[in-house]
């Protein structure tokens, strides 16, 4: 296999632009890799070798026409809760395991427009509910890095996609971490941008006042390109926010000088074990080490995050999810009555990760617990968002882990709630509505005989300060470099 | 906040989700566990505390009142788990709505 | 015992707009089935929707109109319930934050009586699409094997009015829902019509001794298909509920059928399971701050509402309460009358062109008056003509056929073909002495006593002067010489 398909975006656009590769060379030789290494990995549900080609001609006449394309030739990954016209996409769901979209998300849209080309639609946890990507109900996906680890959720198969090499970059969605914890688990840089950012037209909705598109990449700089071309105004989506984009990937910084960086007291990596502990503190070191000066915040309620979110999330989703009811599109099991023909077939559709977050969500919105669940999950929405706000008025950034501990073995996470706990340090930004950004910071082993596994350090700031976030995340990627320490065990190129 | 028993059966219904027996006893332990730990929530003073139901503070998000293209109707109906002509079919509606 | 009737009525109305609540489909009735849906009003997975700005005008406007209030702050909500026709599964409505509260209805009655219904309040919310049950024969739900469902209306604006429970009979619920059905088409919110179910009413209905300030226990009466239906279906229920009450028994509160076949309602009950819709904001939508400018803005482009256009008629104009009810009952009918009126300053000679000789132009012809070629400018200038005697009731009849074919100026033909009345004694003199000479027989017969063959004189003379001798002074003349 050549060095094209573990090549940046920023190099493969720079190259296609110049008439140096064409895209058609770059979509066969990335096609033929995934089909040589997904059936190991698993992170593709669909391939789409046609569309693919047929979009590398597209961009291949339009630079010979003389355009120029910020993403021209860029292979993507493409989590299968987007929607793209005549594609399938299933959210790992049974109950949509055949259809097939007749529209197209909005992000997945200027993707492809910049010149992107979509390799395929990527495993998932079943509607974006897990952290290990093992509730799909369609396949199972591998860490590239251990095969017998999960890659993380809920958008494990994008990351695993370009963790292996077989997609420079890879759109996921992050509802409370979806996108920054497999995004540490597969060495990645992982990005969620703030709340409204980029539309969510066309993205299969989990809950819908959290639900948020990002890429993967395997650099900061790819994330800022792919950043820059997604983020932006959609009038299709009310909560798409219409304010002008700072451009980020032009804003790169290489120090941290000037920045205050908050280490949040609550977060005291200790229990997570000596290893990552050293992990973290290590990366502090580094921070400030770049010039940033590092300062003590509080955020009190943030121990709140999970039982917030696992009462506003279930709520939520189980309105959005009501519309899977065998009438108009995908699954239907058939009975005497159209009530019975409801139960049966969500009864059949969903998997019981899905079925427990609508039944929690039913309960919590249900008359006489209403206030006493959603409501009270929601006040205590706003104090989590007031405590980031005091925090930002002594810092400009806030570092911490990524997720609660390296990639862990498949089918090691037995009881719902300890894989709840996955997301304890990515909540908080989501519930907040925060850009927040994973970079790889360091590796760990989880015993004696198993390969080092990698960590994400978090690193988060006020809404709309994007480019001051990936400015710093560049920053210190380039100064730690750990992401190339090792390669995959598939995949490498 | 209560610590009752989450009465799966009838959440069940109102989500129309059929469960069997087996699973009724699972996840109502299962959502008990989360009730248990969503108890924490309990202990905080929110009494003067506004909701959040959303973080963009946009307001007043409207469309200009135009019309826009339509979807295919054969592509629409192609996906229909049952069709009968132009119609998309369903089992008898028992009773007026809930 | 005497009982009295306590009525309470909810009322769903199509708003008029050209797309509709939440996405670009077209609103418009009667399309091919399923052909004006999209991603969104299909709830296809990923769609959102966004609100469409003129209906949150059109729900201002109507508040105004009945003098509600008008937060400064509204927002939507979901209702979750599970029905195949509502494509969420879950409809976008308001709960406790409508974008209209409280406000009073105006009405009135055949005796011309203005009556008051308090209103709780009007939200905005989508309509469902629409099922169609087949196999029990008759298309009604009962005994259906399957039902047919089409979209097309899925997603169209729809407002909720709530009354309070004003309403003490079946006649003012239909007088009430007629001000409500004449306010919204002269607001232009709404076509309002019930055969194609863009009004559709629910009513709620207990009784109770006369003097007794409890309420009694309503039932809620659904299935009604016009305000026919209406009446029908309250005076029905409410002689149930007396029979029920006098011979000792009880109201149960449920939901009752109106059946129009057979002039009565009947029990709905299914399960009594009681509704758990779990309103919750909805997420997708941002909240609507209305800010004062637009409500006073609005407030100050309204139209005369038509109960004050009803007490202008009866009290200005002295208009009888018919008369007065059918100008009302076609809103542009009452405009072009108004406008009329404000040209001609003749309100008595605007109602008989408008409701006689011109209503029945348009009909005839099937155009409407306000689309015609008769302008209110042009029909002011015609009646100037008659008031000042120019022209008789004759001529004017005759011009305002030729205006409506070619919407000339009647002053303009009047000029052209001196068809102005003559009141010239020696001209009119001429024709009867003429006229008297030709008809010796018709003399002698008046000069014998029979004084009524004079009419028959007068007419000939008229003729003679092709209708353009002043009538009244023909009639004195004629008289004159026969005597």
């Amino acid at each position: 296999m050549s060095e094209t398909v573990s090549a940046t975006a920023a190099s493969i656009t720079r190259e296609v632009n110049a008439g140096r590769r064409s895209a058609r060379d770059v979509t066969d030789a990335m096609l033929a890799h995934v089909d040589a290494v997904d059936d190991r990995v698993g992170a593709y549900l669909t391939r789409l070798h046609d569309l693919a080609r047929a979009h590398a001609d597209k961009v291949d006449a339009r630079i010979a026409a003389g355009e120029k394309l910020p993403l021209a030739g860029v292979p993507l990954a493409v989590k299968d809760n987007m929607c793209l016209t005549g594609t399938r996409t299933t959210c790992a769901s049974k109950i949509l395991e055949h259809w097939v979209a007749p529209y197209t998300n909005t992000a997945v849209a200027r993707m492809l427009e910049a010149g992107a080309i979509p390799i395929g639609k990527t495993n998932m946890d079943e509607f974006a509910m897990g952290s290990s990507c093992e509730n799909s109900a369609l396949g199972v996906t591998r860490n590239p890095y251990d095969l017998g680890c999960v890659p993380g959720g809920s958008s494990g198969g994008s990351a695993a996609a370009v963790a292996a090499n077989q997609a420079a970059i890879g759109l996921g969605s992050d509802t409370g971490g979806s996108i920054r914890e497999p995004a540490a688990f597969c060495n990645l840089v992982g990005f969620k941008p703030t709340y409204g950012r980029i539309s969510r037209y066309g993205l299969i909705a989990f809950a819908s006042s959290l639900d948020q598109i990002g890429p993967f990449t395997r650099t900061v700089e790819d994330t800022a390109l792919a950043y820059d071309v997604m983020a932006g105004h959609d009038p299709m989506d009310s909560t798409s926010i219409d304010r002008a984009v700072e451009s980020t990937a032009d804003h790169l910084r290489t120090d941290l000088r000037g920045l205050k960086v908050g280490l949040v007291r609550e977060f005291d990596t200790e229990g997570l074990g000596s290893d990552i502990h050293a992990v973290y503190k290590k990366a502090y070191a580094d921070l400030e080490a770049l010039g940033a000066e590092i300062v003590d915040v509080a955020l009190p309620s943030a121990k709140y995050g999970l039982a917030t979110y696992y009462l506003i999330a279930p709520a939520e989703c189980s309105s959005n999810l009501a519309r899977f009811d065998g009438v108009r599109y995908g699954l239907r099991v058939d009975a005497n009555d159209v009530t019975a023909m409801y139960e049966a077939t969500r009864s059949a559709g969903f998997g019981p990760e899905v079925k427990r977050r609508i039944l929690i969500g039913t309960y919590a919105l249900s008359s006489g617990y209403y206030d006493a669940y959603y409501v009270r999950a929601q006040k205590a929405r706003t104090l989590i968002a007031k405590d980031f706000e005091k925090a930002f008025a002594s810092c400009d950034l806030i570092a911490c882990p990524a997720a609660s501990s390296a990639a862990f073995p498949f089918n090691s996470k037995s009881d719902p709630y300890s894989m709840y706990l996955m997301d304890y340090y990515t909540i908080p930004m989501s519930l907040a509505g925060l850009p927040a950004i994973s970079v790889p910071c360091g590796w760990v082993k989880v015993s004696a005989e198993s390969a080092p596994m990698p960590m994400g350090l978090q690193l988060t700031s006020p809404i709309f300060t994007e480019r001051m976030l990936l400015g710093a995340a560049h920053a210190y990627e380039q100064a730690t470099k750990h992401a190339g320490l090792r390669g995959p065990a598939v995949g490498a190129a | 906040m209560s610590s009752e028993k989450i009465d799966v059966r009838y959440v069940a219904k109102l989500a129309r989700i059929a469960l069997t027996d087996d699973e009724v006893e699972r996840f109502g332990a299962q959502l008990g566990d989360l009730l248990e730990h969503v108890q924490a929530l309990a202990e905080l003073d929110v009494d003067a505390v506004p909701a959040t139901a959303q973080v963009v503070e946009s307001r007043n998000v409207q469309r200009v009142d135009a019309v826009r293209p339509t979807l295919d109707r054969e592509t629409v109906l192609a996906q229909a788990p049952q069709r009968q002509g132009p119609f998309f079919r369903v089992p008898r509606i028992i009773a007026e709505a809930e | 015992m005497q009982y009295e009737a306590v009525i309470g009525i909810e009322c769903h109305v199509e708003l008029k707009t050209k797309s509709k609540m939440f996405c670009g489909c077209p609103n418009e009735f009667g399309g091919e089935p399923n052909t004006q849906v999209c991603p969104v009003c299909l709830a296809l997975p990923g769609a959102l929707p966004v609100v469409n700005e003129v209906a949150i005008t059109h729900m201002i406007r109507s508040g105004l109109a009945f003098d509600a209030e008008i937060p400064a702050f509204s927002k939507f909500d979901r209702k979750n319930y599970f029905y195949p026709d509502m494509p969420k599964d879950y409809q976008i409505s308001q709960f406790d934050m409508p974008l209209t509260q409280g406000g009073v209805v105006k009405y009135w009655l055949e005796d011309g009586s203005i009556k008051e219904c308090r209103l709780t309040r009007i939200h905005l919310e989508e309509d469902t699409g629409k099922s169609s049950h087949a196999g029990s024969g008759d298309g009604r739900i009962a005994g259906s094997t399957h039902s047919l469902v089409d979209f097309n209306r899925a997603g169209v604006p729809l407002m909720e009015c709530v009354s309070e429970p004003d309403i003490r009979s079946a006649k003012e619920a239909v007088g009430y829902l007629e001000s409500l059905k004449r306010t919204f088409v002269m607001l232009g919110v709404s076509d309002v019509k019930m055969e194609e179910g863009s009004l559709r009413c629910d009513a709620n209905v207990s009784i109770r001794p006369i003097g007794q300030a409890e309420y009694g226990t309503k039932t809620e009466i659904k299935n009604m298909n016009s305000f026919r239906s209406v009446e029908r279906a309250i005076e029905s229920e409410i002689a149930r509920q007396t029979e029920i009450l006098e011979s000792g028994g009880r109201i149960i509160q449920e939901t009752r059928g109106w059946d129009e076949i057979h002039g009565t309602t009947h029990s709905m009950r299914s399960k009594e399971q009681a509704h758990d819709y779990r309103y919750f904001p909805d997420p997708d939508l941002v909240p609507m701050e209305v800010s004062r400018d637009l409500v006073e803005q609005i407030r100050g482009s309204q139209p005369e509402m038509p109960w004050k256009r009803f007490e202008r008629y009866r009290g200005e104009y002295h208009f009888n309460v018919l008369q007065a009810t059918q100008l009302l009952d076609d809103a542009a009918l009452a405009t072009y009358f108004d406008a009329t009126v404000a040209a001609s300053k003749n309100p008595q000679q605007s109602l008989n062109f408008v409701l006689g000789d011109l209503s029945r132009l348009a009909n005839e012809s099937n155009v409407a008056m306000q689309d015609s070629k008769v302008t209110p400018a042009g029909l002011a200038e015609l009646i100037g003509l008659v008031e000042g005697k120019t022209i008789n009731s004759k001529i004017a009849k005759d011009l305002l056929e030729r205006m409506w074919q070619n919407g000339e100026s009647p002053k303009a033909i009047v000029e052209r073909e001196g068809l102005a009345q003559t009141s010239d004694t020696g001209a009119i003199e001429k024709f009867v002495d003429d006229v008297l000479a030709a008809n010796p027989s018709v003399v002698a017969e008046y000069k014998a006593g029979k004084v009524t063959v004079a009419g028959f004189l007068v007419g000939q003379v008229m003729k003679a002067s092709q209708g353009k001798a002043n009538p009244g002074m023909v009639q004195d003349l004629v008289k004159k010489k026969l005597a």
